[in-house]
């Protein structure tokens, strides 16, 4: 029986658990006098049950489908001959897939020696007999669970407690699920970062003034060593983030303080809104607008009082990088400017402070812990911000603060070090991952600090 | 004095709102409310004189043509159950309603000679001629001098820092708070304790030297030691402000001030000496409100 289809039995079994529960515990109520003499309400007992169904099934199952092609692998490999056993780890793996071809039909039997043929027919008898004593084990062991899970219903049994505990478990896993990969993210990054740093130096990497990844193919090819020097980039990815936040902050906090202060709400209502699906649109499509709009404007422009502008500039990058993270910065600071106390906006106009008054001199300096988490989760957005670099500031890896020429950034060099044929453990496909786990840092550095700000500031007031 | 001519006229505007309203008014005339207010809302050397005042929030009316005078270094105290417009009414007098988007002033306010809802008129100095003190505690986020220095700032009123200095060290003690505070004027005044944190608002209020302070529940969040603090505060300023006061508390009232004014949903019932008011109410509503009948 295919997986697939187990599954689907699986969970016809457990709705059939579910029902039968239910039924029992009605059963079992009435000739007290009904449910409310049972110690929980039959949905409990019937959930119980179901959970006695599925639980074993699916750990068995899970298990054995993580084991059985490795202990299959194995058999089939001890099966062949002596003289046809393989020599390494690599020539193993070769003999298994040609095994593997052969069973599935991809490669006549003919073509191929009669102990690898028979090895493939072994393989396949296995396979569909793994499959049968699989499908039988989970439906006897779901069966056996559901039976004793039906028999245990009892007036007394605490079903609700325990139902809740499982519900409380199964939310907990969920959660470490979520934690796991990003650790498991973090760890694969470190791992690969730490190869690169037995090739390449690590004061190399931090320090260095040069990037240029490409090192020769061949042997014989006269070629640079490669430089890995990350000073270029992280330099490219400030200019751009700084430029971006030049036009993100004073735009998005003066429409925080219309939004909060001077809107009607009817204005308020709509504009908010519209301000937040600037952050839903695809960065591509920022990509191509930098590109091909903003870009040739700038140059133009730049000609026109005598500049040399490149065709791909920081500039052009950061400034639509900017509009997208507006409303990181303007949405945040709206919310907390919302939330100084209408009590100090009425103390400072009393005074008689105008209005403006009251904004920069109470306003704005309660708000400004809150303002300044937004402005940090602006920047760590615009840092990991990879398309619209990748279209409009180009690969130069120019070490410059100049916003007319062209620049790149950490996340742009991560995308073409792993793009197209590499070797896999080669400096320059390495050093995307120490690249990676540079910007893992730094972000996190900064979701760390914006969260505590804007954390402490809630407290405050609340 | 002219302004006082001007306002004897007492009979209603012929221009209050909407016949419906004037149904709703004949009716809960005939039944409960005086034709007019009983007693004597004005005086001779009025401070603030207001005059057939309607209050609009929105549909709804909060004041009904209530006139009254405020007497100079005088204290007036406004008296009623909860939602009757008292605080509405009060401010109305530095015009703080109209940080509220729906709500309509209607009548003749005065200050003296300045009509306070004149077009011409700059409310930013209207406020600091007529301050507020709040319901709640409301010291801003900063240091004590910063609070109190915030209005002489805001004005200009100081050009040195020693001026400043002396404008903050004379409020303070004024408000009796000098003595407390004096060692730490840098620290937060959110950290003084309530009663603390509200004279630091009366302070902060009369750092700009106002001529009337407003007062809206100014102790309903304080103890009652931190409350005579107050109290005792009041009759010391009253010797140089003019001062309107929102209470609660009978005795309160009974306490600081010199006449009371009893509102009953938005309408101006009876106002008179305080000692009056308390011991012969004319009409039964005020009656029943101060013998703690309702409230
Ligand atoms: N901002 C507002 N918007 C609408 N109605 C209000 C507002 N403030 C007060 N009101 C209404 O005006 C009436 C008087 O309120 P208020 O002046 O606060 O009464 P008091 O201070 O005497 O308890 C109440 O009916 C209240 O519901
Ligand atoms: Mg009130």
């Amino acid at each position: 029986m295919q997986t697939g289809n187990l599954l689907l039995l699986l969970v016809v079994m457990i709705a059939g658990a579910y029902y039968m529960g239910h039924r029992r515990s009605f059963a079992l109520a009435r000739p007290l006098g009904g449910i409310r003499h049972l110690h929980s309400l039959p949905f409990y007992y019937a959930m119980r049950t179901a959970i006695w169904c599925a639980i074993p099934a699916l750990v068995v199952l899970g298990a054995w489908l993580i084991f059985d092609d490795t202990l299959i692998r194995v058999t089939v490999m001890d099966s062949l001959p002596a003289d046809s056993q393989p020599v390494d780890a690599s020539s193993a793996n070769l003999l298994l897939n040609q095994i593997g071809n052969v069973a599935s039909g991809a490669i006549a039997a003919s073509e191929v020696s009669p102990a690898v043929a028979a090895a493939a027919e072994k393989l396949n008898s296995l396979r569909s007999l793994n499959r049968m004593a699989l499908a039988v084990v989970v439906i006897v062991v779901a069966m056996l669970g559901a039976a004793w899970g039906w028999l245990k219903i009892s007036p007394q049994m605490r079903a609700r407690q325990q139902v809740e505990k499982v519900l409380q478990t199964l939310f907990m896993l969920s959660a470490t699920i979520a934690i796991l990969t990003t650790v498991g993210i973090l760890m694969s990054v470190m791992f690969e970062s730490v190869r690169f740093f037995g090739k390449v130096p690590a004061t190399d990497f931090l320090f260095g003034l040069q990037w240029s990844p490409q090192t020769a193919l061949r042997a014989d090819q006269v070629a640079s060593e490669g430089a890995f020097g990350a000073i270029p980039l992280f330099m490219g990815t400030l200019l751009i983030s700084a430029i971006a936040l030049l036009v993100a902050v004073p735009v998005g906090l003066m429409s925080a303080i219309y939004l909060a202060e001077y809107a009607p709400p009817k204005v308020r209502s709509f504009a908010k809104p519209a301000l937040e699906v600037l952050a839903g649109v695809p960065t591509v499509v920022y990509g191509f607008f930098a590109a091909l709009t903003v870009a040739p404007v700038i140059r133009q422009l730049g000609e026109s009082i005598g500049l040399d502008v490149a065709s791909e500039s920081a500039l052009a990058a950061g400034l639509v990088m900017g509009v997208m993270i507006i409303p990181f910065v303007s949405s945040l600071a709206d919310d907390v400017i919302t939330a100084v106390p209408q009590a100090l906006r009425d103390a400072s106009l009393g005074l008689g402070a105008t209005r403006s008054e009251t904004i920069k001199k109470v306003i704005f300096p309660a708000a400004l812990p809150g303002i300044m988490g937004g402005i940090l989760l602006a920047a760590s957005r615009a840092i990991g911000e990879t398309m619209i670099v990748v279209m409009a500031a180009g690969l130069a890896a120019n070490l410059t603060v100049n916003p007319l020429e062209a620049v790149t950034t950490v996340t742009v060099q991560i995308v073409t070090l792993l793009t197209g044929d590499q070797e896999f453990d080669s400096a320059k496909t390495l050093a995307a991952f120490a690249l990676g786990l540079m910007l893992f840092i730094t972000t996190l550095l900064l979701n760390v600090v914006a969260l505590h700000i804007v954390k402490k500031y809630r407290e405050q007031y609340d | 004095m002219d302004t006082a001519e001007k306002f004897d006229d007492k009979t209603p505007r012929s221009d209050t709102p909407a016949s419906q309203s004037e149904g709703e008014q004949a009716m809960e005339n005939s039944t409960r409310y005086p034709e007019q207010t009983i007693g004597s809302p004005y005086v001779d050397n009025a401070k603030m004189s207001m005059r057939d005042v309607d209050v609009f929030y929105g549909d709804k009316q909060a004041i009904h043509g209530v006139s009254l005078d405020i007497g100079k270094n005088e204290v007036v105290a406004l008296i009623g159950p909860s939602g009757c417009g008292k605080s509405t009414f009060l401010r109305c007098l530095n015009r703080m309603n109209d940080t509220i988007d729906i709500c309509q002033v209607k009548g003749s306010l005065h200050l003296e000679d300045q009509d306070l809802y004149d077009p011409k008129l700059d409310v930013v100095e209207l406020r600091a001629r007529v301050g507020m003190v709040f319901q709640k505690p409301n010291p801003f986020p900063k240091s004590i001098y910063d609070n109190v220095a915030y209005g002489p700032r805001i004005h200009g009123l100081a050009n040195k820092k020693y001026d400043l200095d002396e404008i903050v060290e004379t409020s303070l003690q004024k408000a009796g708070l000098w003595n407390e505070v004096k060692d730490r004027l840098h620290s937060p005044g959110t950290g003084l304790s309530g009663g603390q944190q509200q004279r630091l608002c009366i302070a902060r209020t009369i750092a700009v030297s106002p001529e009337v302070v407003l007062m809206d529940e100014p102790c309903s969040a304080l103890d009652p030691i931190a409350t005579a603090k107050i109290e005792e505060l009041i009759a010391e300023l009253s010797e140089s402000y003019t001062i309107a006061i929102v209470t609660h508390s009978m005795q309160q009232a009974a306490r600081v001030s010199n006449r009371t004014a009893y509102f009953h949903l938005g309408r101006l019932v009876e106002m008179n000496d305080t000692e009056t008011v308390f011991t012969k109410p004319e009409h039964d509503l005020t009656e029943a409100y101060i013998t703690g009948r309702f409230g």
